[in-house]
């Protein structure tokens, strides 16, 4: 059990000393290692183009997850399709690894008639049934009691269902955030939390949203497990969450998974980080690129070469355009629709207002 | 059928719907082995199971935020809210989450959460266990707000609320929780949300009404007979949706309207009902449109019986339409 005021040591694969003399061992097979790889370097180019289309006023906001695919993609793929995801800001990758299309992921940021959601949501909040990835709203740390819940019906419903429940550091600090642990302790819920500790929430540091060594501690407090991930070690996220995945699954109840890695970019498309940080400091986490160091990684062991980066780049770059341009094709939202999906019926005062608002 | 209370037929209305939905589940405080502080859940743990009715961490927010996940997994979850004067801590989950969840999704995720919850003064409660704050809630969109105000509905409204696809917040009035009685069906049936009750007809005025008011109008109506005025009593049942109809239609054929609340007058639900008579039926109007309500101070301990309308202040408001 770590103490709280020492910080515990993180789990790192990547840059684990190898055994003397033997070969340097594969945690998992090949395919699996690529699928990592191709889901971060995807992420990192459609965020990129995304980013493009805020700047040129084609969409009205973005969140990147520069820095943090790592801890994206890594613990994103420990989930099975059967499992639950709810999300916060920055796990629009996982959908994509869930087989979410991208053109429903670019629609849901433009927010015209292809939008899943109608366009009532503003962008980075993707939800999609289908794959298990359910909505979320800006509100921080609300969505933890919902997987907790649905962590809880899955059992009483005897699904071999996991939810996977996201945070970020500031998301801590929220009430929401320690009803949603004790809850998951004292019903042992099939959940595993997942924060992505990127050291600033906007522009608040770490430092300032807790006093204890970490985040991953925290979980002692609630009677279950806490580890702590090398956030930029994408085999290390895998692994330390498939292994709360598989715990959970089994009946061994919640853990808390603590990725610790660096938000490079602002919070947002809104926000200059130049105001609040040493952006120095944001260049000597740039040398721990999460998807360079896996990327050295593999080329290590023969598994990737930069022909195959060339080409794997051109089709994500080329499925992004392609996917925008189809999408911003289609027309804008109906405005009759905003009065649809309030009640499962439209009660006669919101038929009126339609009316009204329609000019009928 | 049986004569039961409001509160036996909130409690058969839950082993009613438990028994033919598997789905349907209990969750809060103390809703367990001790079958609620006001034994609305009694027998529940005993008949279904730790898994169905769970006694939770003392945790508003918690209790209604996992109910949300569960009902988002396909649950029928029936939180208990111990007194409403307890569900401010849950205020962000439910009008930020549950009553946005289908709008937000394009309708892929629904949240049919029922949250049962005593409210209202009149048990000497003081600050804490007394308040009326309904209209916070029907101020939210994607939110019913659900009263009843006899056993009959008390059980057919709720049955309702649990079998709908939207979330409710089902307000129970404790005041007559142990007071009202009446015969009670012991078959299943179900009261439709949104519709209204004329619970006592006249043609003079009209008075209208939700929870624990619905009695204190019908005793002032019974008062004001003895001078000749006929009063109508419209109980409204649900505030969201509002039978904006039955409403209108008692104006048109009363001439005269006194609103009747016990939360505070302003901003009171009680207000969007004389806007609404303002708006649609003024010419209708044979005098001012009169609410009776609490007072803008918070609910008080001692002077609880000065703060809670009676039937002399509606009898007052009565006579000020009559006299207009």
């Amino acid at each position: 059990m770590s103490s709280p005021t020492e910080v515990s040591p993180l789990y790192q694969v990547l840059d684990a000393p190898a055994e003397p003399g033997a070969p340097p061992a594969s945690p998992l097979p090949t395919p699996d290692l690529l699928r990592l790889y191709r889901g971060m370097v995807r992420i990192r180019t459609v965020d990129s183009r995304m980013l493009n289309l805020q700047r040129q006023g084609r969409i009205g906001f973005y969140g990147t997850a520069t820095g943090e695919e790592a801890a994206v993609v890594g613990s994103g793929c420990a989930f099975e399709p059967r499992d639950w995801i709810f999300p916060a800001l920055r796990q629009g990758g996982i959908a994509l690894l869930r087989d979410y299309p991208l053109d429903l992921y670019v629609a849901q940021c433009v927010g015209n008639s292809a939008d899943l959601l109608r366009g009532r949501q503003m962008p980075c909040h993707y939800s999609d049934r289908r794959i298990h990835f359910v909505s979320w709203s800006s509100v921080i740390a609300t969505q933890l009691p919902h997987a907790v819940g649905a962590a809880m019906a899955a059992r009483l419903r005897r699904d071999p269902v996991v939810c996977g429940a996201y945070l970020g550091d500031g998301a801590t600090s929220e009430g929401d955030f320690h009803v949603a642990m004790n809850f998951a302790g004292v019903y042992r819920a099939p959940v595993v939390f997942v924060c992505q500790n990127n050291q600033f929430a906007i522009s608040v540091p770490i430092e300032r949203q807790t006093a204890s060594a970490g985040i991953a501690v925290k979980a002692a407090a609630y009677g279950f497990e806490g580890v702590r991930v090398d956030g930029n070690d994408v085999l290390a996220c895998y692994l330390a969450t498939r292994k709360a995945v598989d715990k959970a699954r089994a009946g061994g109840g919640p853990t808390l998974v603590e990725a610790v890695t660096y938000r490079r970019g602002g919070h947002s498309s809104s926000d200059d980080p130049s105001r609040y940080r040493d952006e120095r400091v944001t260049e000597e986490w740039a040398r721990r690129d999460p998807i360079l160091r896996f990327r050295r990684w593999l080329e290590a062991r023969g598994l990737w070469n930069d022909p195959e980066e060339e080409r794997f780049q051109t089709e994500v770059k080329s499925a992004v355009d392609e996917a925008i341009r189809r999408v911003e094709a289609a027309p804008p939202v109906d405005p009759g629709s905003m009065f649809e999906d309030v009640f499962a019926e439209m009660p006669a005062q919101l038929r009126a207002q339609r009316r009204e608002a329609l000019g009928e | 059928m049986a004569i039961l209370t409001v509160l036996q037929a909130v409690n058969a209305a839950l082993k009613q719907e438990m028994r033919r939905d598997d789905r349907v589940v209990v969750l809060g405080e103390d809703v367990g082995k001790n079958g609620g502080v006001f034994r609305a859940t009694e027998g529940l743990y005993d008949e279904f199971g730790s898994d169905r009715v769970l006694d939770t961490p003392l945790a508003e927010s918690g209790i209604i935020g996992t109910a949300i996940g569960m009902a988002l997994y396909g649950l029928r979850p029936v939180p208990e809210i111990q007194f409403l004067d307890f569900i401010y801590p849950a205020f962000d989950q439910i009008v930020n989450e549950l009553a946005k969840f289908r709008y937000r999704s394009g309708g892929q995720y629904p949240a049919p959460v029922v949250i049962r919850s005593p409210y209202g003064g009149g048990i000497r409660g003081g600050h804490y266990h007394s308040q009326s704050s309904e209209a916070y809630f029907a101020h939210t969109p994607g939110l019913k707000v659900v009263i009843p105000s006899t056993p009959y509905d008390a059980k057919g409204l709720l049955a309702s609320a649990i079998r709908d696809e939207d979330p409710v917040l089902f307000l129970e009035p404790k005041r007559i929780y142990r007071t009202v009685k009446a015969e009670v069906p012991d078959t299943e049936y179900t009261v439709p949300i949104g519709v209204a009750r004329i619970a006592r007809e006249g043609r003079s005025c009209s008075i209208f009404c939700y929870g624990a008011m619905v009695h204190v109008a019908l005793e002032a109506a019974e008062k004001a007979k003895e001078k000749g005025t006929e009063v109508e009593v419209v109980d409204l049942r649900s505030l969201v949706p509002l039978d904006e109809e039955a409403v209108l239609a008692s104006v048109r054929k009363t001439g005269r309207a006194v609103v009747l609340y016990e939360a505070p007058r302003t901003g009171g639900f009680g207000a969007e009902i004389s806007a609404l008579i303002a708006e649609r039926a003024l010419e209708y109007l044979e005098a001012p449109i009169v609410r009776v309500a609490g007072f803008d101070t918070p609910f008080p301990y001692t002077l609880e019986h000065v703060y809670m309308p009676d039937a002399r202040r509606v009898l007052a408001a009565v006579d000020r339409v009559m006299n207009f």
